[in-house]
């Protein structure tokens, strides 16, 4: 196996671990977000802030370094994916200013018309945030028109039936994983109707799972080959297998008062997994159904210098980010606020 | 439409969401020093002064931060929106610079920064400060990266081109990082964000000094602290950055002489050449009109000798010149305001001299409106050396007419009109949440960020690091 062969793979397993992190990560504190919209006692808001106030910061920077890595070691991915999505992409980034901006004007609002405002943008943004990541997943999987290694296609290529369900997806899923969140960090009433939220809500997200599953290979043919080969359905078939199996320990978890952080941990585990699921279908392909791995990336001494800092660094990073969730653990009450 | 393309556009859209962006980081480099020197001297000297400056501040860099964070995601992303054509070419080289700014900075300012603001009752003193230097450092890595980046644009180093694709290959990564104009740009954009936060410190503590006396009461004493602190970071920052400012000229004389003579405002190319004070350079007319010069000083500043040579617009063909009229005005705009910096670092030596450092309130007007200096200037500055670098985004290599996304105008005005709307309601909204809080004179006892609300910290766990017996009361806000 050459070099020019075995680093994009090496990248691509980088870049995939780093949306993943920032997915399961930003996606419980946008879930908190969303979940604005069903909380509405100004204390509770202020304790669902409080469990993720220290370290929501952190979360996003996965959002910044998947963005560089793609511009570092797959150029032509982002130099296409980004005016494909234009519209997407610029949303996103404006969903995601109003409501970090948000975290902290909320608490330094004067009166309660400015702080329903703050309380709305924060709402609205995680919303339309999670909804825009949604749908630029959802555009990306449909496919994007290249001709020249530049984007070819219209203005609204990206609006398309599947990608609004996907965007809807997103956002029932980040709710659930903010549900879960508050389950595990918080205690109460407030608690209790998380794990009824969480419960509703992970019906709805195994529901859009399977039809989003069945709908995928309807767009390219080719993400089928993978699913319906024999014996290579032998490698797929634990990804089905163990999202039922979550399923049936979630329930269990999510009735049984003494749990607190199972729910969590399942609602991740089906995040990976269907993380996994669409990676196998989209393999090798990185814009999809033009561009592979190699075709999409940089010359070796861009990928061995980002692959060089990315396996010394990561873990440093990963380390002290785990010792700041570590000082802040614990149960937050109404009497614990940061700000 | 009116004239107007669509790379116009994605430039004007490119530059307000940096222009914007810009102040944040600049004001949490200089903040964040800031903050790690008063949590040490409070350590050092115990004194409650410190601390109650510490945790007023603190406050303020919560903002200034989370602003910086979120207008800062947006750049990460725009390379690919506005400029797909540059990011496939230059994105070997230069991506993987930002990737590594991410991982030894971004990470490293977010991952304490919560322990920074909150954590001061969880974890132990020492620890805590350990925090607060951890995100200064990040910080000023972070400006050391992209500072990398922005001057391998200007002065590009290390590299080949790939004949088939135009793409920049990084052939040698340290040529790469430490190319030519790095080591200057970076003292004087890291001196320019300590000015940024100097002045503004200033500006606050001349502000109270001002009210107090008005309402005659005498000042607090974090009031007379930090304005002594920051007005001796103007009377020894100010003029190092004037001789890192002239260093700079020289290094760009000798890598973008076309930048030098936009800058300049002169066509030809002489010895014993004029330094143009005044004047408004025509682009079409090959002309600068209207000039007040100063005979032999344009030579003597940028070659340190009376005869040597300073090079004119006309000696670069037309297509090849930045527009000099806005890049001639922001450089003599940021030249001006470095010299009224400097001058209010010496009036602050004189006033000290005299003893009338806290009652002189000449001193105290002059530091009040010089409260945005440090911003305006850094911001000409910025736009000095990004348009002196025009046409080019590659300096020399890469025209920004071929880097520009293939984005058609309506969709990119629809996104500019979005991106000003918002960008002036959330960061304006930002700003007037800034300016109150500097509006609110530092307590001795410094504690709770908001009068209506008493602190109170009952259900935190009392910790070593406890000040007071509220803590960090500043962020423990009641249930209402």
């Amino acid at each position: 196996m050459t070099p020019e062969h075995l680093l994009p793979i090496l990248s691509a397993g980088f870049v995939a671990f780093t949306v993943l992190a920032y997915i399961t990560l930003d996606g419980f504190d946008l879930g908190i977000g969303i979940l604005f919209g069903l909380e509405r006692g100004s204390q509770d808001r202020d304790v669902m802030v409080s469990t993720v106030a220290p370290v929501w910061d952190g979360n996003e920077t996965w959002l910044i370094l998947g963005g560089s890595a793609l511009y570092g070691v797959f150029p032509v991915a982002y130099g296409t994916i980004l005016p494909a999505l234009y519209p997407l992409v610029i949303a996103m980034l404006l969903a995601l200013i109003f409501r970090g901006v948000a975290f902290e004007f909320r608490f330094r609002a004067e009166g309660p018309r400015s702080r329903f405002a703050w309380d709305m943008s924060f709402l609205a943004g995680s919303t339309l945030a999670a909804m825009t990541q949604g749908m630029i997943l959802g555009a990306l999987i449909q496919g994007i028109r290249i001709r020249d290694n530049q984007y070819a296609g219209g203005w609204f290529d990206w609006l398309t039936g599947f990608s609004v369900f996907c965007g809807l997806s997103v956002v029932v899923g980040y709710a659930l994983l903010g549900a879960c969140w508050l389950v595990w960090r918080t205690e109460g009433e407030l608690q209790s109707r998380a794990r009824r939220h969480a419960r509703v809500l992970a019906a709805m997200t195994l529901g859009l799972i399977v039809v989003v599953s069945l709908w995928t290979p309807t767009l390219q043919l080719h993400y089928l080959r993978h699913w319906n080969v024999w014996p290579r359905i032998l490698y797929v078939a634990p990804v089905p297998i163990l999202v039922a199996a979550l399923a049936a320990l979630f329930w269990r978890s999510i009735n049984d008062e003494r749990s607190h952080l199972m729910p969590l941990l399942c609602a991740l585990g089906w995040f990976f997994l269907c993380f996994t699921g669409l990676g196998i279908s989209l393999w090798p392909w990185i814009v999809p159904p033009s561009i592979d791995l190699w075709q999409a990336s940089s010359p070796p001494a861009s990928q061995v210098f980002f692959l060089v800092g990315a396996a010394v660094l990561t873990p440093i990073v990963v380390g002290y980010s785990a010792y700041s969730y570590w000082v802040f653990r614990g149960k937050i009450g109404k009497e614990t606020h940061y700000h | 439409m009116f004239g107007i393309s669509a790379l116009d556009l994605a430039r004007a859209q490119f530059g307000f969401t940096v222009a914007f962006h810009i102040l944040f980081p600049a004001f949490s480099i200089g903040l964040a020093a800031y903050l790690a020197v008063l949590e040490g001297v409070w350590l050092k000297t115990g004194r409650q002064v410190y601390l109650d400056l510490y945790r007023y501040w603190l406050k303020i860099f919560a903002i200034g931060f989370a602003m910086g964070v979120v207008s800062g995601i947006t750049m990460s992303y725009e390379f690919g929106t506005n400029w797909s054509r540059f990011a496939q070419k230059a994105g070997p080289v230069l991506g993987p610079m930002l990737s590594y700014e991410v991982l030894t900075a971004f990470f490293l300012e977010a991952g304490f920064l919560g322990v920074m603001l909150f954590g001061m009752n969880r974890v132990g003193r020492r620890l805590h400060f350990a925090a607060s230097c951890m995100v200064s450092t990040g910080t000023l890595i972070s400006m050391s990266w992209i500072l990398a980046s922005n001057s391998w644009m200007q002065t590009p180093a290390g590299y080949t081109i790939d004949k088939a694709t135009g793409r920049f290959l990084p052939a040698d990564w340290l040529r790469i990082i430490f190319n030519p104009s790095f080591p200057f740009r970076l003292v004087h954009m890291g001196l320019a964000a300590f000015l940024c936060v100097a002045f503004a410190v200033g500006a606050v503590g001349a502000f109270h000094l001002l009210r107090d006396r008005r309402a005659g009461r005498a000042p607090t004493e974090p009031v007379r602290v930090m304005f002594s602190m920051a007005m001796w970071m103007a009377a020894i920052v100010a003029p190092m950055q004037i001789l890192a400012g002239d260093t700079q000229g020289l290094n760009t004389l000798q890598y973008q002489p076309a930048k030098i003579a936009a800058m300049e405002g002169d066509w030809e190319s002489r010895g014993r050449a004029p330094e143009i004070l005044f004047g408004i350079p025509n682009m079409r007319t090959e002309r600068t009109d209207y000039r007040i010069e100063i005979p032999f000083a344009g030579s003597l500043i940028l070659t340190h000798s009376l005869d040597g040579k300073v090079p004119g617009l006309k000696q670069f063909a037309p297509r090849d010149r930045p527009y000099a009229p806005i890049v001639f005005f922001t450089f003599r705009i940021m030249v001006g305001l470095g010299m009224l910096m400097f001058a209010l670092g010496l009036f602050s030596l004189y006033a000290r001299w005299r003893g009338s450092f806290y009652s002189n309130r000449w001193l105290h007007r002059f530091a009040l409106a010089m409260a945005p200096s440090g911003f305006v200037a850094l911001l000409c500055g910025w736009m000095t050396t990004e348009i002196g670098r025009q046409p080019f985004t590659v300096y020399g290599l890469l025209r920004t007419t071929d880097s520009v996304s293939p984005i058609a105008l309506p969709g990119i005005a629809t996104s500019m009109l979005v991106f000003v709307v918002v960008y002036f309601v959330v960061f304006g909204a930002g700003l007037l949440i800034i300016l109150r809080m500097m509006a609110r004179e530092p307590e001795i006892g410094e504690t709770g960020p908001d009068p209506r609300q008493p602190t109170r910290a009952a259900g935190q766990h009392p910790g070593p690091a406890q000040g007071q017996p509220d803590g960090m009361g500043g962020h423990a806000l009641p249930a209402e």
